[in-house]
């Protein structure tokens, strides 16, 4: 009994730490001041200043174009990759997969200064199709590896069933395997999202020409100081980040039941 | 289902956009243009030798694993109540320990940013006390405390998810043979841990030496971590021999370590992270 | 004699380099309910595989009706097949699995919806239209497996091992009904196991295989009663096999005794292998058998009584009714009839 009180005092000095800067930075986003020390009285201006900034304003654009786009292209790619790969002889596979677990191993700025690299080797200028690129290669392995494990639980005699049915190919494909290994697409697609959402460092290096997405720009704006427009940015983006991991999780808490 | 061949769009990315940059990381690092054209000179890699530069890398790798055992010590137990059986709501626990990894990493820094300011919330408490107010910004404790704030959940998720696995009737057959609590912990609990201690080591020792947000922000414009060397290379001084050199010594001693816990960790991959 | 629907003709199947099937020759008649039977690897459900389109044979021919399959894929043959493991389709109900090859076949959806009825009667599951895979017990899975490649109405159903993951006492309600099946659709059906007993009770012919050879074709009584070796004579039923040397036509030496049996045409002095079951060994008085040996170890099983019995030369395996206590000196007695004699197998 005393064990367990002590254990929960001490979950919630951990869980105090881990809320009390955000939940401070939340609240004094509606401080009508721009020190965080004093309560001035509640305001929405810096949601105005926010919503008005146009720098803020193509931040978030380029940020959702991008996740969008990156993650749909990743899914589809990361999904056929995932079923070839998974029927190759065992040498080639565990060859590809060591390849895939790079971009995840590897340091981040090692993944962004490579491709930076890259596009400047071959004289693609540095913008909104660098960026796109980039974010796609680094989806790529984490929707592997979401749809891996579907496979593998996957009866290997599906197919052949479907195919034993009557079946052809590409009805069993779309009939019977795809709809087999959707929640480890959708998880894949979901978390190529948020990545994607929430990548700083290989977007750093492989932007230019005016794009940058919204990691970027707290970047810009908080190494020139503490700015109350950003506490009105956190507080949004925790809160979108939180509605999507409400859908995640009521996904995979669905499919381990 | 052998259809083998619809991989082969991914193969193609695979090469372009993940061996092939390598390569050209590599090749930035072993040849230099000289009026001879292109020359191959391991010079670069001499000059990270310098005590200048060591000294860069030894304060990054001290600096991580400070974090790492901060973080270990703080996030063990916190796994250990959380795969305890009594805890009720333990999911939603989970999922709190968890949800600040996915919170913008700049904006979790940034925070830290607001709360140690000269006049920020902390200074500002101090001060109600009569002490202060105090430089909290901008020294190894602020880019210390930013890495623990950012990483713990990294290491409290394996650890979890490997003692969620520990098969409790291991531990009555533990206190059936007579051992008591601390035994248990000690004998059993313990080494049956390890693989999710190791990979939470790992998932967080990782991206602390490689950061260059944290001591950028956290440790102010003069404080470098090999991080914040690589990207000047890049950024400032245009030196890209040099930085991917950098980048070169800093994969290879990061890859050969996931080896060799990797070694320790064959069973569990890295935690689920989602 | 009824015609011949599937017909193997010197199928021979290589796997980089390990020839798993060797010039396998197979006619399966119609209606019949035939077993492959064997130990694991023996190539038995490779040979399924092959008759159902998943594989190809490296070398030979399969023949539906007469008419040479080799190149058809799977989904345009007329056999459907009942699988290890079910493969069920877990994102579709009870009624969508079932349905899923009809509606391929495009039939309206009121002939669709009244075949499922009946055919989830047939495996007495009525009414189990819209329940979720996952809600069912492996028997029930077991069933709806069957339904799916039944509800085809195919010419031939193969069946790999569908009841290896029941427990003894579903397996065996299971192989009851399976043959009833089999006997009110009057389709064939081909079934793969390595487990003897089920081959026994089921099938109308059963085929031995071992290591990718045929080792006998025969129907039950015939696989038991006179198996062709040492192989199937051990792998069907428990056996007291022991080397001998044939004096004459129906006069045998083992465990250091010449015994009468009726077998004739080996040669004289030829090296035999001798196979005997154990309930066919009668025990008598010490004095009064062929042989004497003393009781090492008696277990109780049911319906007999299982004892090792030790002579000068081997250990005999016996079932009787009547129990003789460990340590007691007995007679051993073999009718001429119940030797069975064979050609040593050259390993």
């Amino acid at each position: 009994m005393v064990k367990n009180i002590i254990s929960r005092i001490y979950l919630f000095i951990i869980l105090l730490f881990l809320y009390a800067p955000i939940v401070i930075l939340m609240i004094f986003s509606f401080n009508d001041s721009k020190s965080r020390a004093k309560w001035n009285g509640f305001t929405l201006k810096w949601y105005e200043s926010l919503f008005s900034d146009p720098d803020i304003k193509k931040a978030l654009y380029y940020t959702i174009i991008i996740a969008i786009l990156s993650s749909i292209i990743s899914t589809i790619i990361g999904t056929l990759a995932a079923i070839g790969i998974h029927n190759m002889q065992k040498w080639k596979k565990i060859f590809i997969m060591n390849v895939t677990y790079l971009p995840i191993l590897n340091p981040d700025i090692v993944t962004g200064i490579s491709l930076m690299i890259l596009f400047i080797f071959v004289n693609l200028k540095l913008g909104f199709t660098t960026m796109l690129l980039a974010h796609i290669t680094f989806n790529i392995p984490y929707v592997i590896l979401s749809v891996m494990p579907k496979l593998k639980q996957l009866n290997k005699h599906l197919y052949e069933a479907a195919l034993d049915l009557g079946a052809t190919p590409l009805y069993a494909f779309y009939k019977v395997i795809l709809p087999e290994i959707m929640p480890g697409v959708i998880t894949g697609a979901l978390l190529a999202f948020t990545l994607s959402l929430d990548d700083f460092v290989i977007s750093f290096f492989n932007t230019g020409s005016g794009v940058t997405n919204l990691s970027i720009t707290i970047y810009s704006m908080a190494r020139r100081g503490v700015e109350p427009t950003i506490n009105a940015l956190s507080t949004l983006m925790f809160i979108v980040v939180l509605i999507l991991l409400f859908i995640v999780n009521k996904r995979t808490s669905k499919d381990t039941n | 289902m052998k259809k083998r061949w619809i991989s082969y769009p991914y193969l193609l990315w695979m090469i372009i956009f993940i061996i092939v940059p390598l390569i050209l990381v590599l090749c930035f690092s072993i040849f230099i243009s000289t009026d001879n054209g292109l020359q191959f000179s391991l010079n670069n890699y001499k000059r990270f030798m310098e005590p200048l530069y060591l000294k860069v890398l030894w304060r990054s790798v001290v600096l991580a694993g400070i974090s790492t055992i901060i973080c270990l010590i703080l996030g063990y137990p916190v796994a250990m109540i959380l795969a305890s059986k009594q805890m009720s709501k333990k999911s939603f626990l989970l999922f709190l320990c968890i949800l600040p990894m996915w919170m913008n990493f700049l904006l979790r820094t940034y925070a830290w940013m607001t709360l140690l300011e000269k006049n920020g919330f902390i200074n500002k408490i101090l001060s109600f006390f009569g002490i202060g107010p105090f430089q909290l910004l901008y020294n190894n404790a602020a880019v210390i405390l930013g890495m623990v704030y950012n990483f713990i959940p990294f290491m409290i998720l394996p650890i979890y998810s490997v003692m969620k696995k520990i098969d409790p009737s291991v531990i009555e057959a533990a206190e059936d043979l007579g051992a008591n609590q601390i035994t248990v912990f000690k004998k059993i609990i313990f080494p049956l841990s390890l693989p999710g201690v190791f990979s939470g080591i790992s998932m967080v020792f990782m991206p602390a030496v490689t950061t260059f947000v944290i001591p950028r922000l956290l440790g102010g414009g003069q404080f470098m971590l090999i991080g914040n060397l690589i990207e000047r290379q890049f950024l400032l001084s245009g030196d890209w021999n040099f930085g991917s050199a950098v980048s070169i010594v800093m994969m290879i001693i990061i890859l050969i370590s996931m080896a060799i816990i990797s070694k320790y960790d064959k069973e569990h991959e890295g935690g689920q992270l989602w | 004699m009824a015609e011949n629907i599937i017909e193997l003709v010197n199928i021979s199947k290589t796997y980089d380099s390990t020839e798993v099937l060797k010039n396998i020759n197979l006619y399966i008649r119609k209606n019949e309910f035939l077993t492959l039977l064997g130990p694991s690897g023996c190539g038995k459900t490779t040979t399924l595989r092959i008759i159902a389109g998943f594989e190809h044979p490296t070398s030979g021919s399969v023949l539906f009706e007469g008419k040479n399959v080799n190149s058809l894929p799977p989904y345009k043959r007329k056999v459907n097949t009942v699988f290890q493991k079910y493969a069920l389709f877990s994102h579709m109900n009870v009624e969508e699995n079932i349905a899923f090859g009809l509606k391929i076949k495009k039939l309206d959806k009121k002939t669709i919806k009244e075949k499922v009825r009946n055919v989830l009667k047939l495996v007495n599951l009525e009414g189990y239209e819209k329940r979720s895979i996952d809600s069912l017990s492996g028997g029930q899975q077991q069933r709806i497996a069957i339904a799916r490649a039944l509800v085809n109405e195919p010419d031939v159903l193969l069946l790999d091992e569908p009841l290896g993951a029941l427990d003894l006492k579903l397996r065996q309600d299971m192989q009851v009904e399976l043959k009833r099946m089999q006997k009110q659709l009057g389709i064939t059906f081909i079934y793969v196991t390595h487990d003897q007993e089920e081959a026994l009770t089921m099938s109308d012919t059963i085929v031995v295989m071992k290591d990718g050879m045929i080792q006998q074709i025969g129907t039950p009584e015939d696989i038991y009663n006179e198996p062709k070796n040492a192989f199937v004579a051990d792998f069907i039923g428990e056996s007291n096999i022991i080397s001998g040397i044939m004096k004459k036509d129906c006069l045998v030496e083992f465990n250091n005794a010449i015994f009468k049996c009726v077998d004739k045409g080996f040669g004289i002095n030829q090296p035999v292998d001798v196979v005997i079951r154990p309930e066919d060994i009668e025990i008598t008085d010490k004095d009064s058998g062929i042989i004497s040996g003393i009781v090492e170890s008696v277990t109780f099983k049911g319906v007999h009584y299982e004892m090792i019995i030790k002579t000068d030369s081997f250990s005999w395996i016996v079932h009787s009714t009547t129990m003789h206590p460990p340590k007691s000196l007995v007679g051993i007695k073999i009718a001429p009839y119940n030797i069975h004699i064979m050609k040593k197998v050259v390993e």
